[in-house]
């Protein structure tokens, strides 16, 4: 019951739009570069499947390598910024300035000093994941309670721990919304990265697609990018639901101090 | 007076838990100086229970944060144990209670309840089997595993409590403490301080705005002028011990609760 009530409506609107889809394209006899209708989308995700998959697992781990340089830099970006006023002046501009780098701009150049190998695309993903882990690690850093910091101060806790026991954990749910805002950004970057340059993955197969007027195949690989997309974030709140398990508590139904202030 | 007689005198008796001279504290905001306390003393003797009681604003909170070392007063001086100590020098001597409960939602009750001797360096493990071992006092045995969202008010407020008492420290400051709970709750947990008190006898400053807890549960009540504060008046409750929660209809207390009220309405 539970399941049907959580999963039917997704499925009857996608089911729903794939209709409405296929019958307008065949009735207006739309030509099959131009739009395919999703019967074409389907068998082609079949009867390629060898092709798209190894190209996906290419995408995947560039992905996969430049979100976890973005994590491990926007972290420490965020203690630097945290550590002091002057740091977080001195840095703070500097981050914002990287996200008005445009990443067309940028790719060639990493195309240039690093070629066409996985590195300038984990690059260009890091370049775009970073922002956000750095921004709410900041903000989560920033947002703990003031009146318990100067309680356990009372009790004599020393700077460290004051942010190993109450600054850092009180950082971690903030941390877990920007780490699932650059997983899916991530999944953009990287295929950005593979359309400036490269020899596999699936934005390398899209470019080469659309010069072949093979727009079904086109459509195959967003629809894989989508659910890499989807999955990548179903995991990354799978990860926190383990690492913060208090979470339900104050979430959902229960009451509790957060929720009644 | 001569040095000699001053040590002399305090020879005799051991020095007081709290002592605070003639502190005065002030806090700067946009170019306004505003004066909080203005040259207070009072001392609380070891294992004494001190209400403090006055007007909203008057400086009760910022007598607990000098007397605990997170504020450094713009003049006189605070004795801890008879010691003159800086500020930096009294944080980790006195255990502090607010009126929120103030538990850190990833921990459980027994995490929560250990954190306060974590922070005075004890290890967490030991600290945690400290807590759950005591427990059973506050009557949240098997709660040990609980989030704190996922209990009452007043159970919050008892861990809180645990929290407060499992350093052993020898002087509580108590803000409010009861104060954003109900009724029924308040009264249970006042009858529980109570024996705790009794049998451990720290030295105990209680900011309180119930009069009726003040009396019940104190050896003292001063009653604070409204900003700038000052000890506007102090009754010396006489009330025998143990004391138990039906003293409140004794005549004795309730002729202490008319005159504390009537000090009240005279600072108004
Ligand atoms: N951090 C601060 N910065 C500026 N002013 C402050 C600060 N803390 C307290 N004050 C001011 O100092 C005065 C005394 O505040 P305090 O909190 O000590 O009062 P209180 O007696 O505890 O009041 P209440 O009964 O409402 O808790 C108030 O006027 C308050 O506005
Ligand atoms: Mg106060």
């Amino acid at each position: 019951m539970t399941f049907l009530r959580r999963w039917a409506p997704p499925l009857l609107l996608i089911t729903l739009v794939l209709a409405v889809w296929e019958v307008a394209v065949r009735a207006a006899s739309v030509p099959a570069w131009l739009l395919p209708p999703p019967s074409a989308v389907g068998r082609t995700l079949v009867e390629e499947r060898g092709l798209l998959l190894s190209n996906a697992a290419v995408t995947l781990s560039e992905v996969v390598l430049g979100f976890a340089l973005a994590l491990a830099l926007g972290l420490a970006l965020a203690l630097l910024i945290d550590a002091s006023p002057a740091l977080d002046r001195a840095i703070y501009p500097l981050v914002v300035a990287s996200q008005t780098v445009p990443v067309p701009a940028i790719a060639p150049l990493l195309l240039i000093w690093f070629g066409y190998g996985l590195l300038p695309k984990v690059l260009v993903t890091a370049l775009v994941g970073f922002f956000p882990i750095v921004v709410s690690a900041v903000d989560g850093l920033r947002s703990a309670d003031r009146e318990t910091l100067s309680l356990l101060r009372a009790f004599g806790a020393s700077r460290p721990q004051l942010f190993r026991k109450v600054r850092w954990p009180s950082a971690l749910p903030s941390v877990f919304s920007g780490a699932r805002i650059a997983i899916a950004v991530c999944v953009i970057g990287a295929v950005f990265g593979e359309f400036v340059g490269s020899k596999a993955g699936l934005g390398y197969l899209m470019t080469r697609a659309i010069a072949q007027f093979r727009t079904d195949r086109v459509i195959a690989a967003i629809v894989l990018l989508s659910l890499m997309g989807i999955g990548l974030f179903a995991l990354v709140g799978a990860v926190e639901r383990f690492a913060l398990p208090w979470r339900r508590y104050t979430l959902d139904g229960v009451s509790g101090e957060t929720r009644r202030r | 007076m001569p040095a000699v007689i001053q040590n002399a005198s305090r020879a005799a008796r051991p020095p007081a838990a709290v002592s605070v001279e003639q502190v005065t504290a002030t806090y700067r905001e946009d170019g306004r100086v505003l004066t909080a306390l203005a040259g207070i003393s009072l001392t609380l003797a070891p294992g004494e229970f001190v209400a403090v009681i006055g007007p909203s604003g008057s400086g009760k909170s910022t007598l607990l944060d000098l007397i605990s070392g997170l504020v450094e007063p713009d003049a006189g001086e605070i004795r801890l144990g008879g010691t003159a100590l800086p500020a930096s020098a009294r944080l980790g001597r006195c255990a502090y209670m607010h009126q929120r409960d103030l538990l850190l939602p990833w921990r459980t009750v027994v995490e929560n309840a250990a954190i306060g001797l974590e922070v005075l360096g004890v290890a967490r493990r030991e600290a945690i089997e400290k807590a759950a071992a005591r427990l059973r006092d506050v009557g949240l045995e098997g709660f040990a595993n609980a989030y704190p969202a996922q209990l009452s008010g007043g159970m919050r407020q008892r861990v809180a409590f645990l929290r407060t008492i499992l350093p052993g420290l020898p002087v509580l400051l108590l803000d409010e403490p009861f104060g954003a709970l109900d009724a029924l709750t308040r009264a249970e947990l006042q009858e529980w301080l109570l024996e705790l008190w009794e049998r451990e006898r720290q030295a105990v400053l209680l900011v309180t705005h119930d009069v009726d807890e003040a009396i019940l549960l104190a050896d003292r009540v001063l009653v604070f002028s409204p900003r700038p504060g000052r000890i506007a008046d102090e009754a010396r409750i006489e009330l025998p011990r143990p004391r138990r929660r039906a003293i409140v209809t004794d005549p004795a207390f309730v002729a202490y609760k008319a005159a504390i009220l009537a000090d009240l309405e005279g600072v108004r």
